[in-house]
Order: structure tokens, then C-alpha cells, then sequence
């Protein structure tokens, strides 16, 4: 029991520092539970004025603002799903760090299984022994 | 010889990856500037409170009826200072009114800020804590929307305006809603 204690610790004083760099203590709410529904929503949405930053991460002022707003809005009783929903409103897909899978984005989420597929036929294919007379040096 | 048609898959491919980036890249579409959802919907409609003593505050609702020009801008942001010539240019040559949404300033600061570069906007209200912006969709300023009579976004603009730019996206839009 007084190990798990310390190995809690432990991993607060490791993880805690680089997680809070861009969350000001000011932000954060007094509820734990909300407060961590608040940092898993806000790992989902992209700071717009950054590159490839989530605003749990950023330290731009913008992201700032959304932080406040998913804060806000989880306050007022709205479901993880609907603060997500509400920001994807306003910004467009762009704003998920997640692209939804859609028509629009089968190349984007289907490009690796192809290529993947296309590979597999391709070693297949040169893996099949091969009938020509007098290929013995091939190896 | 069937081999050699196979030889020709990843010169296909090639060119195929070419032809993804470059049409895009040709067409003049900004990845970094994604297209607004805000778009075919009404305008937020909360008002804003005046951002000067002596200016009216932006409030959406009384604006229907007549296209407008929303312009989010800052007096600590230098595009927006570009742009200020041409916007007085919109409202006094062409009749456009253009609503002004100030966003994250300072009286102090904003009012010798018009004084110097002109005051184009029917209204201005405030956006002090950047909340409006969210609500509009904008990520930055300055960024411009066109309203048609019904209230409703045809255009977002991301940054400033150029008579350029009027001439290709605004005056055919503006043209077109103003019937």
C-alpha cells in the first residue's frame, strides 16, 4: 500500500511538470473529474495557430481560450461528445487532431492498409519460384 | 513483356502522388486556411457592447435585412492596419457597411489607433476576452465575413483584405446578395 503511494507520487513528479507546461493553474477546475475530462477533450482539439499541437499543449493564447471554453461548457453539464461538437462547429474538422473517417478522407485512412496490401502481393509474386531455364545464380 | 507494364506502377504512382500535390498547390487552396463551417449558417447573434465611449456596439440582430461586412480586427495587429485603407475604401466608394469586431484590445489603445489609420466601420463592439471569435470560428485576425440580408455567412476572408482580392471574391458576392 505504501509502495503504491509512493509509485503514485513518483509519476506525478515525473509526468505532472511536462503535462501542466501549457494548463495554467488558474484554468484548472477544482473538480478532478471534470478537470481530467477537460485534458483528454483537450488533447483531441488542434490549436488552429500552431503546428500540429494539440491546445492541451500550446501555450497560444487562442488555445487558451478553448481550454477555458471546454472547461466552461463541462461545467455547465455538456457531454464530452457535445464540447467536441460544439467546437467542431465553429472550426471544421481541421479542429480534431483525429480526422473523422469519411468519403472525403478514405485515400488519407485507407492508403496504408493499400499500400500494405499492395506490398504483400509484391512479395508474394517474387517469392513464387521461377520456371526459367538456367536461372541458377539468382540467389 | 508482362513484366515490363508492371515496371510502369510506380512511375504511375509517382505521378499520381504529383498530380495530388500540385493541383491543389496550382488552385491556390491553403490547407493552413481550411474552409469555415460557419458558412451557409446564421451569424452568431449575440451582441456585442460598444469598444469605445461614442461608437455603437455590434449587435447582429439589428443588422438584417442588408448584406454587411464583418471585420474582426486588433489595433496590435499589423495586417489589420494594412487592410484599414482599403476597407474605408469599401465603405466610402462602394456603401458597404462594415461592422468591426475588436478583438482582444483596449479602448486606449484602439481609439488613436483609428485615429491614425481611419474608421471605416458603421459599429464596433468588443470581443475583450477573444469568446466572440470562437463563436464566429476565427482563429486569428484579421478575418472578414460577408452577411447576405438574411443574416446568414456567405464568406469568410483570413487575413486582409486587398483590392485584389475585393474584386475576385467579394465584389461578385456582394453583387450577388445585394439583389
Amino acid at each position: 500500500m505504501k509502495l503504491n503511494i509512493l509509485l503514485c507520487a513518483l509519476a506525478f513528479a515525473f509526468f505532472l511538470p511536462a503535462a501542466a507546461m501549457a494548463v495554467q493553474p488558474d484554468e484548472i477546475l477544482p473538480d478532478p473529474v471534470l478537470e481530467q475530462r477537460a485534458r483528454v477533450i483537450s488533447q483531441q482539439l488542434r490549436c488552429l495557430v500552431c503546428q500540429g499541437e494539440d491546445i492541451d499543449e500550446s501555450a497560444a493564447g487562442l488555445a487558451r481560450d478553448l481550454r477555458l471554453l471546454v472547461r466552461e461548457r463541462l461545467v455547465k453539464g455538456d457531454s464530452d461528445a457535445q464540447v467536441i461538437e460544439f467546437v467542431r462547429g465553429r472550426y471544421g474538422d481541421y479542429v480534431l487532431m483525429k480526422p473523422p473517417l469519411a468519403p472525403r478522407t478514405w485515400l488519407l485512412w485507407l492508403t496504408p492498409a493499400a499500400v500494405l496490401l499492395v506490398g504483400f502481393a509484391a512479395v508474394l509474386r517474387m517469392m513464387r519460384p521461377r520456371r526459367k531455364p538456367g536461372a541458377g545464380g539468382a540467389a | 513483356m508482362k513484366l515490363q507494364i508492371f515496371a510502369l506502377v510506380p512511375l504511375l504512382l509517382f505521378i499520381g502522388l504529383v498530380a495530388l500535390v500540385a493541383v491543389p498547390l496550382l488552385r491556390g487552396t491553403d490547407p493552413a486556411k481550411p474552409e469555415s463551417p460557419m458558412i451557409g449558417r446564421a451569424a452568431p447573434a449575440a451582441a456585442l457592447p460598444p469598444a469605445l465611449a461614442g461608437v455603437q456596439g455590434f449587435a447582429p440582430a439589428e443588422i438584417s435585412g442588408k448584406p454587411a461586412v464583418v471585420n474582426f480586427f486588433a489595433s496590435w495587429c499589423v495586417p489589420c492596419q494594412a487592410e484599414q485603407p482599403f476597407l474605408a475604401r469599401m465603405a466610402r466608394e462602394y456603401g458597404i457597411a462594415i461592422y468591426g469586431v475588436n478583438y482582444k484590445d483596449k479602448p486606449e489603445a484602439l481609439a488613436p489607433w483609428l485615429q491614425k489609420h481611419g474608421n471605416p466601420f458603421t459599429a464596433i463592439g468588443a470581443d475583450a476576452d477573444g469568446r466572440a471569435a470562437i463563436e464566429w470560428g476565427v482563429y486569428g485576425v484579421p478575418e472578414t465575413f460577408v452577411i447576405d440580408s438574411a443574416g446568414i455567412i456567405r464568406l469568410r476572408h483570413v487575413g486582409p483584405v486587398t483590392a485584389a482580392e475585393y474584386e475576385k471574391i467579394f465584389a461578385p458576392l456582394l453583387a450577388e446578395v445585394q439583389k
